[in-house]
């Protein structure tokens, strides 16, 4: 058991996957079925997975592609951190997804690369080698551009060509980076540390920066960005998912691995190649907080947020220190949480309340009072005011900056903070506090399926962020992975 | 049981078999006639279990050699069936039943327009079927040559099925390369006659060194066999003839047809004079091979019609195939990478020939629902032939060499060895070819999936549908299921370092 | 001058020869020409080789190679010339149109 449970889970999305390519568009209740079933195996399979951790056992499996090319799938404690985070977050997206695409066309299509997309997650989650890593991050990339394009209007193909020009150019990178330190070092597995002491440091170097520049498109590191707004005309499952859970996480996962699993956070300080990195990740933060100030679409703007905030995993692995680890990694946990819960309710405003522009969320509170309040606590999780989750990564990021002596650390973050009340604010205000501009007015908060995720997203932020020092919040998983696996 | 045990003995004469049957069905198609899709029932489970004992029994004794009639060389004709020899013969098996299946509702006995072209396809289709078996086991250059006019013949003729004056021309243009092709290869045959007085591959393999006149007999060879394989810059007529060949046609030929070609340089350098390769002229042949990724694939971008992207994709992709001379060959054969180098390749002509394959029989399933193969034609097919778009986006991944494809395997085994030996240059070579495959596939594919009203296009049977999905998941499985085709490629392979990556 | 010699030297003049008349912008008939006189020339050749090789005795193999050779060229050359048959017949040339692959028909 203990070698297929992973493979099993990846299975829980890939085979619906297969099935739901194949059925007719009109059998709603079975796709439906099968898409729901699948998510709920996946997060019981997580659940037992992480029991049998928790009693000792190891969970792993292994498949030759070819000699010295392995595929491995192991549960160690990162994984598993990202594993949970997803399987939870991909139940809620199917049951909004299927809300939100109700009479939709090509529902078929769209579900089966949907179900792809989770499994490649699954995979990039419970990698245990660089190539493997690849191989999952690879059909990421591969099985979201339909999603991105799902429109099928000329905006959505030149949003495709994009993401598309700019991820396989990242994966090229990648690749190259990855084969030239394998062809020296043999496969890199990522429980086994210390492999690369006895290679030149110029190579390790130029190996770093391409393993980075290929995940840091997909993070959406500056200047690598561009794709994430212009993917903003997929529809908001496919944003939520490409933001909260998939594809961006997944480049940050990547980067926390490469750092912290492959070079190991002495030799990344030694090398000197940690602080270019923090400094990128800053100026990402700070950057892409501007330019959400200026846009006037709500996911663009939400869009841009995200390139901002998710360089804040990169600051917390780039940086020295506990702090700022344990505060970079627990961010990937609450920044899920708070931006999903966001997107949630920006589709959920478009699509009950045809709500497109910051100028239109008059008086939205009014007619959309719990979508509201969720959208609320997230956006102030997002600021950094406690006692939202976002204030606790913000917290332990600023103190690991003053430990590892980089106080212009605490600058970007207050700045960034900053910023982000300016281009939060104003949508909290409106919605509450100005009267509607026309319409019918009335409640408008269904179907529950478009309403539910957001609440329950934005109730997990406010509680990892109130309870966060209890035993099993995000927190103290982080902690407790940092402890154990780095020893610092 | 015995018998059974005594069919799977390796002295028993079933290796000429292989190319025997789909022979006996060409020459019985004729009188058959209409009827001959018939002959499928009794020759698709026979040559299948044929290819699947080649398997067997090259896997359980190794290496097979049989002397035809009893004559060893140099009087008789030997035939080898190693390693490499078995995965082709699979292959060509999986990809003919594919394509014949695929035929029948236009060339079988249900269609209604022309019949000579219905008349003539089937025996083309078995002799050269027959044809490519007969390369993948001779073990005598002559034998080779008698193979190779075999599949020029059947090929051309193929291709000038529909008649038309364009196609007729470009029917011509092939036979010209090609025969010249067959002319140069004769040249050197008769050098390597004069100085061995064999020609058997194994004789040659033992007494060969290197001489000068070796050298030149070889690239004269091969030269030709280049011409024959459509390498840059002998490349002029493949683009015309399979786009101008029916999509049954076209797929035997991008897929199997210039691999057999690629399959005998193979043999002649890697097992027949590995001693006699320079350096010069290996790199020579990693060039033109990087020269025609690039080419074949700048050519592709700027094609409107989906059959011609799809030609010069296969120009290019063939390129991908020279890149593994300089890092398996000659005096490479001894490192430690060349192992994986030469596997690499055999598997990019595997993963090719099957997602080519598919991806032919796709765009022909495109166009019969949408009548003609120009791209703004072809705008929404998707809603017309889902299967067939599925099918063609999935052996993409093996032309863009991306997981999980068999193309992956090739590409990160090649790229690899590029690292290893420290020619790095094929890496980049390499890289860029798979994001210029992404550019040309992707166009295609863009459009096919934009919005669309079903109606508008033709029905098109699901049989023609899912065969090219088939046969795409084949080069799928075939960079899941990697590692057996892997090790049953080393048996028989020259000898020199067998073992993996570093 | 041994006649093997001769035979060697007539043989590669021919082919010599053929090639001249498969390179260049003739008519696809003298190409057709062209290729059985290289082929026949190929055919010399190997004769003459195979003669040197074998001393006293003619050896038999190459005498078994040539007459495959001869008629497989033969049939190479009937489809050549029925292709260009229907191409003339299509056409009303015999010359090769030049045009690019990709024009519109």
């Amino acid at each position: 058991m203990s070698a297929f449970l992973p493979i099993l889970i990846l299975l829980t999305s890939f085979t619906p996957a297969l099935i739901i390519f194949f059925l007719p568009e009109h059998w709603r209740m079975l796709r439906t079925a099968i898409n729901l079933t699948g998510a709920i195996a996946k997060v019981s399979l997580v659940i037992v997975m992480l029991a049998g951790v928790a009693s000792g056992e190891t969970y792993e499996f292994r498949f030759e592609l070819a000699p010295g090319l392995n595929i491995l799938l192991r549960a160690d404690a990162l994984a598993l951190l990202f594993i949970s985070l997803s399987a939870a977050l991909w139940l809620l997206t199917t049951i909004y997804a299927i809300a939100y695409l109700a009479e939709g066309p090509n529902q078929s299509r769209f579900f089966g690369f949907f179900s792809l997309c989770v499994a490649a997650t699954t995979g990039i989650a419970l990698a245990g080698t660089l190539i493997t890593f690849f191989v999952f991050y690879e059909l990421l990339t591969l099985a979201t551009w339909p999603l991105v394009i799902h429109r099928g209007d000329s905006n959505s193909f030149a949003a495709g060509r994009k993401y598309l020009a700019y991820t396989l150019c990242g994966s090229a990178s990648m690749l190259i980076g990855i084969v030239w330190l394998e062809s020296m070092t043999g496969p890199i597995e990522f429980t086994v540390h210390d492999r690369l002491l006895e290679l030149d440091a110029t190579t390790l170097r130029v190996i770093f920066v391409l393993l980075i520049a290929g995940l840091g498109v997909k993070t959406a590191l500056v200047p690598l960005h561009s794709w994430l707004p212009a993917a903003m005309v997929a529809p908001a499952p496919v944003s939520a998912l490409l933001h909260a859970v998939a594809v961006v996480k997944a480049g940050a996962f990547g980067i926390v691995r490469v750092i912290y699993d492959v070079y190991s956070v002495a030799l990344v300080q030694q090398l000197g190649v940690g602080l270019p990195l923090a400094f990128i990740a800053s100026l990402t933060i700070v950057y892409g907080s501007v330019l959400a100030l200026r846009q006037d679409d709500i996911k663009r703007r939400l869009a841009f947020s995200t390139v901002s905030q998710v360089s804040y995993i990169v600051l917390g692995a780039a940086l020295p220190g506990p702090f700022s680890t344990i505060g970079g990694l627990v961010h990937l946990v609450h920044q899920g949480l708070m931006k999903i819960t966001l997107f949630f309710c920006a589709g959920a405003l478009s699509e009950r309340l045809h709500i497109y522009k910051v100028q239109e969320l008059d008086g939205a509170g009014q007619r959309m009072p719990w979508t509201m309040l969720a959208f609320s606590i997230a956006a102030l999780g997002m600021i950094g005011i406690p006692p939202v989750a976002g204030f606790v990564s913000k917290w332990y990021l600023g103190v690991g900056g003053l430990q590892g002596g980089q106080v212009w650390v605490l600058a970007v973050l207050a700045a960034s903070s900053l910023l982000n009340a300016a281009y939060f604010l104003p949508l909290i205000y409106r919605a509450w506090f100005k009267p509607a501009g026309g319409g019918d007015g009335g409640l408008a908060e269904w179907p529950l399926g478009l309403v539910l995720p957001a609440i329950l997203t934005a109730l997990a932020a406010l509680l990892a962020g109130v309870f966060a020092y209890a035993p099993y919040s995000p927190l103290s998983w982080v902690t407790f992975i940092v402890e154990r696996n780095y020893g610092i | 049981m015995t018998w059974a045990t005594g069919l799977l003995a390796p002295d028993q004469p079933w290796a000429p078999l292989l190319v025997a049957t789909p022979l006996a069905a060409a020459l019985a198609a004729v009188p058959f006639g209409r009827r001959a899709p018939l002959l499928l029932v009794a020759l698709t489970p026979f040559s299948g279990a044929l290819a699947v004992l080649a398997i067997a029994q090259v896997w359980s004794h190794g290496e097979i050699v049989y002397h035809v009639g009893g004559w060893p060389p140099p009087l008789g004709i030997t035939l080898r069936i190693d390693g490499l020899s078995a995965v082709f013969i699979a292959t060509t098996a999986l990809v003919a039943t594919g394509v014949a299946l695929f035929s029948l509702p236009k060339y079988g006995r249900q269609s209604k327009g022309e019949t000579r072209a219905a008349f003539a396809f089937w025996p083309l289709l078995f002799a050269m079927w027959a044809g490519l078996n007969a390369v993948f086991v001779s073990n005598d250059l002559f034998n080779l040559y008698v193979a190779l006019e075999l599949l020029t013949l059947t090929a051309v003729a193929l291709v000038a099925l529909d008649g038309k004056p364009k196609t007729i021309a470009a029917a011509i243009r092939y036979l010209l390369f090609a025969l010249t092709g067959s002319l140069a290869y004769l040249l050197g045959v008769i050098f390597l006659y004069g100085v061995f007085g064999s020609l058997d591959i194994s004789a040659l393999a033992i007494s060969a060194s290197p001489h000068a006149v070796v050298l030149a007999a070889g690239v004269v060879m091969t030269t030709g066999l280049l011409a024959k394989t459509a390498l840059f810059p002998l490349h002029g007529w493949l683009p015309p003839a399979h786009s101008g060949a029916p999509a049954p046609a076209s797929a035997m030929l991008s897929a199997l047809v210039v691999k057999a070609s690629f399959f005998i340089i193979l043999r002649l350098w890697f097992t027949a004079l590995p001693m006699a390769a320079s350096a010069a002229f290996l790199q020579l042949l990693a060039s033109l091979g990087a020269v025609a990724i690039v080419f074949g694939s700048v050519l592709a971008l700027r094609q409107n019609k989906l059959k011609l992207i799809v030609a010069y994709s296969t120009v290019a992709q063939l390129g991908y195939l020279f890149l593994m001379f300089p890092l398996a060959g000659g005096g490479n054969e001894m490192q430690s990478w060349a192992a994986s180098a030469w596997t690499g390749g055999v598997f990019q002509a595997l993963a090719h020939a099957t997602a080519k394959a598919a991806m032919f029989l796709a765009v022909g399933a495109m166009i019969e629902a949408a009548g003609e193969d120009r791209l703004d034609r072809l705008t929404g097919i998707a809603h017309g032939v889902p299967v067939a778009v599925f099918a063609f986006g999935l052996a993409s991944l093996s032309l863009m060499g991306l997981p999980p494809s068999g193309g992956f395997i090739a590409k990160y085994l090649l790229l690899t060895s590029a690292l290893a030996s420290g020619q790095w240059w094929w890496a980049a070579v390499m890289i860029a070819g798979g994001l210029l495959a992404a550019a040309y596939l992707f166009r295609p594919l863009s459009r096919a999936l934009a919005e669309a009203d079903p109606k508008l296009f033709t029905p098109v049977p699901r049989l023609q549908q899912f065969i090219p999905l088939a046969l795409a998941a084949l080069s799928v499985l075939l960079g899941i299921f990697s590692a057996q085709p892997y090790a049953l490629l080393q048996i028989g392979r020259v000898p020199g370092a067998s073992e993996g990556l570093p | 001058m041994t006649s093997a010699l001769l035979f060697a030297f007539s043989g590669v003049a021919v082919i010599a020869i053929g090639l001249f008349g498969l390179i260049g912008r003739w008519r696809i008939e003298r190409r057709v020409i062209a290729f059985n006189l290289v082929g026949s020339g190929m055919f010399l050749l190997f004769g003459a080789v195979a003669a040197r090789r074998a001393g006293v005795d003619a050896d038999p193999v190459p005498q078994a190679m040539i007459i495959t050779g001869i008629v497989v060229a033969f049939s190479a050359t009937a489809l050549f010339v029925a292709l260009i048959e229907r191409l003339v017949a299509e056409t009303g040339r015999s010359t090769l149109p030049e045009d690019t692959p990709d024009e519109d028909a």
